[in-house]
């Protein structure tokens, strides 16, 4: 890619402490392919939060993006196109004990599986959902995506698409009981990396869409905005991101954004360019439906048994005279 | 008007008449003016069974009447077994052909496990929604109607005129039609009768078969048991005047013998009982998308589940349903889904998805007519291939169906315990006719063995492999999220013995052979059902799911006709247990008797290389090389032995 790349992309974290506890495997994505940052980022968190590997799951779909669990040492399920969601569901009302995560593809998680990201976040469990982002199908090999810009030449669209992009943002911050949503790119690490560890803490779905670079396929797409940080525009506030100095001095093109402001969150969301990056919604109090519902919960044999002869009780025919009365 | 196919005169008379009603007793028509003060002094006549219907427009309470009733009989040690009729839509029009909602109560002096065939006396709270009946030919003929009689001078004449025309006709036909006032009855005890004849024909009812008042009282206070005590009372008052009315109105009574009760019973549906075996079975969770007929089990599961700590989720479609047990049972808590037809279709590729990454998945599907919305209210048998090969690629799964109400209870502490122990998905095939059909069962007697192990959280020994395939077995030892050492990426890809995606020809045949294997090794574990009937013979009918009580009884007449004939019931359907091949082979003609459809030969274009035979006659054909033939039934009703006899009589005579 360019060779002109803000000197934040070259910058990554201060290694002290070995990344490879939860490393494993070599990814395969292409050279260049903006999955290998949300995967450095990813494992990065994990080290800092000290996750426990055999208490953290990655769920995915199917995609390119999806085989990110596994290069994670972890325990993955790489489920199919478009469900990552309810898999991801299943496993937290089953398991509120286990850390969660989800990745997936703008065509996994916008279109196939379109119906569970809106329920998804609805439900609000406490999930940490990462959209890779590319524009396109990448694994099937260039085909338009939801969110691929009007008149982008695919293989199904050779003549350029047809339809305006989907706006995953708004989109989510339409849902009730959305909680938290942000926008990171994979060519600005740190900030990623930032969101990604808020996204972690907040209790709830935590939404992130990643612009994700998918050299092979849409070579240049977000060239113009890797070249120009006055085209990014960076959301701080006290009770989301504080930006670095390195960060600050690079992207200038600054908001001031209280993520708890729905309206303002909205009225961010609907810009595409500059691309706003940062937390754009947060709320802690959401409600989350593992709780609601008591997912996980301990279960005795004898609340079994009990719960079992009361029913039978009330469907039962007893003999005329039961031996009490004789 | 057109013509009431079932009455049409029988040309045949039915082959087993001693239930049916005597055509010795004269029409009689009771009104209102006779001032009868006496009871009369009927004859109870002795009957061995009578299937009775109370239909109704929808909202008229004839199901509860119904199901009361059906409680009363089987409390007193009468053998049942009712059926809900259903109109498909949820308020069909008043007085609608269609749209006939009650209850279909067999009550016979022995135990009985399906409907049985024609009904024999039938109370109508108004005559359009007895046509359906008749007209679907429901009715034996002569059978005997009590019908309401207000119609008759209803203020719309358009109204009357139906009425006395139906009426008419019924007659004309042979029915005996009774007329009662239920309406004007029931209203000297309450304001608006719609809401308390139900009662007052449960009285009668009561009365015509003998039944004890005091458990029908009792019954009354059970039921409306959440209500106010003066709800009770007044329910209670309409069911003695109805008794005291057909008393002193009424020449109708019947006897039958009743079973001492000497065991516990629990009265339930297949649905309720399904309901209970998940619950029984200690599984949890259970995702699901509402769909006719399958709903009404997780309704009863939600009523009954969070108090023992299960979850009932309503997805926000089938396959998000079945993504979510999915990944409760991945992540050590083996979940169930309930469905029906289109949303087993649905959940197909998660299913492929479990199997290929050795989840455990309860699936349940409560079979309707199909294909597409098909019939949703009516019984079908039309899922068995799409159980078996729904999925694509080799998906090799389990496949169970029940054929009664107990079996659907304890079907589901079975299937939970294959699929973990096997680490793959396990297919319950219920249908329509078991989820709303009720039946006494011996009450079951709680096991902790029924109930899952609690999730393994212990560490994995180092250098051991995910699907570490046993060779001879195909098992796996799956490891949970939690337990140390065993992190792991389960995948749908094809993968090797460490989980990881691999695409080589040595890998994948690995995972194809031991991912059958494992149905190899359960299938050694199977017992081959009895045959029902004689051992060998003229003629074997082999039945799977709900038709195993009317096929039986079909099998029962026709032996006591001097007929050769048995059957062989099928639970396991895949893997099929050893045996059932030499069994086909012992008898002259083999056919299966399914409700699905089968071409029918007698149509121009069908012949012996184009006919499409019904799912498990095609299936014994290619696993057994036996010529096995089937019968089907699409009628959407449940299986009638009288129908079962009558066909296989053909097919002996054609021997
Ligand atoms: C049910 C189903 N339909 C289609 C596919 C083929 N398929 C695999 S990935 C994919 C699209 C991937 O695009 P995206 O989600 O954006 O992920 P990316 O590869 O771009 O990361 C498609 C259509 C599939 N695997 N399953
Ligand atoms: S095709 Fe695109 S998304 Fe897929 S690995 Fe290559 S660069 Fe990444
Ligand atoms: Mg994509």
């Amino acid at each position: 890619m360019s060779a002109q790349l803000p000197p934040c992309l070259l910058w990554s974290p201060d290694d002290h402490r070995p990344l490879e506890e939860y490393q494993t495997g070599i990814p395969r994505w292409c050279v260049g392919c903006g999955d290998n940052a949300i995967l450095a980022a990813v494992q990065r968190l994990c080290r800092d939060e000290s996750l426990s590997p055999e208490r953290t799951v990655f769920v995915s779909g199917i995609g390119c993006s999806s085989r990110l669990p596994h290069y994670m040492r972890a325990y993955g399920f790489h489920g199919t196109h478009g469900r990552a969601l309810p898999i991801a569901e299943g496993v937290k009302m089953a398991r509120p004990d286990l850390t969660v995560f989800v990745t997936t593809g703008d065509g996994d998680c916008l279109s196939i599986g379109a119906a569970h990201w809106l329920h998804a976040l609805r439900y609000n469990m406490d999930l940490t959902v990462l959209l890779h982002d590319n524009h396109i199908y990448g694994l099937t090999k260039k085909q338009v995506s939801p969110t691929s810009p009007i008149g982008t030449r695919s293989n199904t669209t050779p003549k350029g698409s047809f339809l305006p992009p989907l706006n995953p943002l708004t989109v989510t911050l339409g849902v009730p009981n959305a909680s938290f949503v942000a926008q990171a790119v994979d060519w600005i690490p740190e900030v990623l990396y930032q969101i990604l560890s808020a996204a972690y803490r907040h209790k709830g779905t935590s939404f992130v869409r990643i612009l994700q670079r998918c050299p092979e396929f849409m070579p240049g797409m977000f060239d113009p905005w890797v070249r120009d940080p006055s085209r990014t525009l960076l959301l701080r506030h006290e009770k989301a991101l504080t930006l670095s100095p390195a960060v600050a001095a690079t992207y200038r093109n600054q908001r001031e954004h209280d993520p708890s402001d729905m309206n303002a969150a909205r009225e961010i969301a609907s810009v595409d360019d500059p691309i706003p990056v940062g937390i754009l919604y947060h709320d802690p109090s959401a409600p989350r439906y593992e709780e609601i519902r008591n997912g996980g919960s301990v279960r005795t044999r004898e609340t079994i048994r009990r719960g079992l002869e009361a029913e039978l009780d009330r469907l039962t025919i007893w003999p005329e005279a039961p031996a009490a009365g004789a | 008007m057109r013509a009431y196919r079932g009455a049409a005169p029988p040309e045949n008379p039915p082959a087993a008449p001693p239930h049916a009603p005597g055509s010795s007793s004269a029409l009689h028509v009771p009104t209102l003016e006779r001032p009868v003060t006496q009871p009369r002094r009927a004859l109870r006549r002795a009957i061995d069974e009578h299937v009775v219907e109370i239909v109704s427009d929808s909202g008229e309470g004839a199901q509860r009447c119904g199901q009361s009733f059906g409680a009363i009989a089987a409390r007193s040690g009468l053998g049942i077994w009712t059926v809900e009729i259903i109109p498909a839509e949820i308020q069909p029009p008043a007085r609608s052909v269609a749209g006939a909602s009650g209850n279909r109560i067999r009550i016979a002096s022995r135990p009985v496990t399906n409907g049985g065939d024609e009904v024999d006396l039938v109370v109508a709270f108004n005559e359009q929604v007895l046509r359906g009946r008749v007209e679907a030919g429901e009715l034996r003929p002569g059978a005997t109607i009590l019908l309401e009689s207000a119609w008759s001078n209803d203020r719309d004449p358009q109204i009357a005129r139906e009425y006395a025309e139906t009426r008419e006709e019924l007659v004309a036909h042979g029915y005996r039609v009774i007329d009662i006032p239920m309406d004007a009855e029931s209203r000297k005890i309450v304001s608006d009768p719609r809401r308390g004849k139900n009662m007052f024909a449960l009285g009668m009812l009561c009365l015509i078969y003998g039944l004890d008042l005091r458990l029908a009282r009792e019954q009354i206070a059970l039921t409306f048991g959440k209500k106010d005590q003066a709800v009770i009372d007044q329910n209670v008052r309409l069911l003695e005047a109805g008794w005291a009315w057909a008393e002193r109105e009424l020449d109708l009574r019947y006897e039958l013998k009743a079973m001492p009760v000497t065991a516990p019973q629990v009265v339930m549906n297949g649905n309720t009982a399904i309901a209970l075996g998940i619950l029984a079975s200690g599984m949890e969770i259970c995702a699901m998308y509402p769909i006719t007929p399958a709903t009404s089990a997780s309704h009863y599961l939600t009523e009954v589940f969070e108090r023992v700590g299960g979850i009932v989720h309503q997805a926000e479609d089938e396959i998000a349903a079945c993504a979510f047990a999915i990944g409760a049972s991945y992540a050590g808590k083996c979940a169930v889904t309930i469905t029906s037809g289109p949303g087993f279709s649905l959940k197909q590729e998660g299913i492929g998805l479990a199997v290929m990454t050795e989840i455990p998945l309860v699936v349940v599907d409560v079979q309707r007519g199909g294909p597409s919305t098909g019939q949703p209210t009516k019984p079908e048998q039309g899922d068995l291939l799409a159980a078996m090969f729904g999925a694509h690629g080799d998906a090799p799964k389990v496949v169970l169906a029940v054929s009664g109400i107990e079996d659907c209870f304890y079907a589901m502490i079975t299937a939970r315990k294959i699929a973990e122990t096997f680490n793959t998905v396990v297919i319950v095939l219920s249908d329509g006719s078991l989820a709303t059909a009720q039946q006494p069962i011996p009450r079951p007697a709680f096991s902790e063995e029924w109930l899952a192990p609690p999730v393994d959280q212990s560490p994995v020994p180092e250098g051991a492999l995910p699907y570490d395939w046993d060779a001879t077995t195909g098992l796996i030892r799956r490891w949970i999220p939690g337990q140390p050492g065993g992190m792991h990426t389960i995948t749908g890809v094809a993968h090797d013995r460490a989980g990881h995606i691999a695409y080589d020809a040595t890998s994948n045949e690995d995972g194809l052979r031991h991912r059958s294997l494992k149905l190899a090794a359960l299938q050694r574990t199977l017992r081959c059902p009895s045959v029902f009937g004689g051992d060998d013979g003229d003629l074997l009918i082999v039945g799977w799911g709900s038709t195993k009580g009317a096929i039986e009884e079909a099998v029962e007449r026709l032996r006591a006709e001097g007929r050769r004939v048995s059957s062989l019931h099928l639970g396991f359907i895949q893997p099929l247990p050893s045996g059932v091949g030499e069994i086909l082979r012992r008898f002259r003609k083999v056919v299966t008797v399914e409700m699905a459809w089968a071409d029918r030969p007698e149509d121009a274009l069908i012949d012996e290389d184009n006919r499409r035979y019904s799912p498990l006659a095609m299936l014994l054909r290619s696993r057994f090389l036996v010529d096995v033939d089937c019968w089907t039934d699409v009628s959407g009703r449940p299986m009638r032995p009288g129908a079962i006899r009558d066909a296989m009589i053909d097919r002996l005579t054609s021997v």
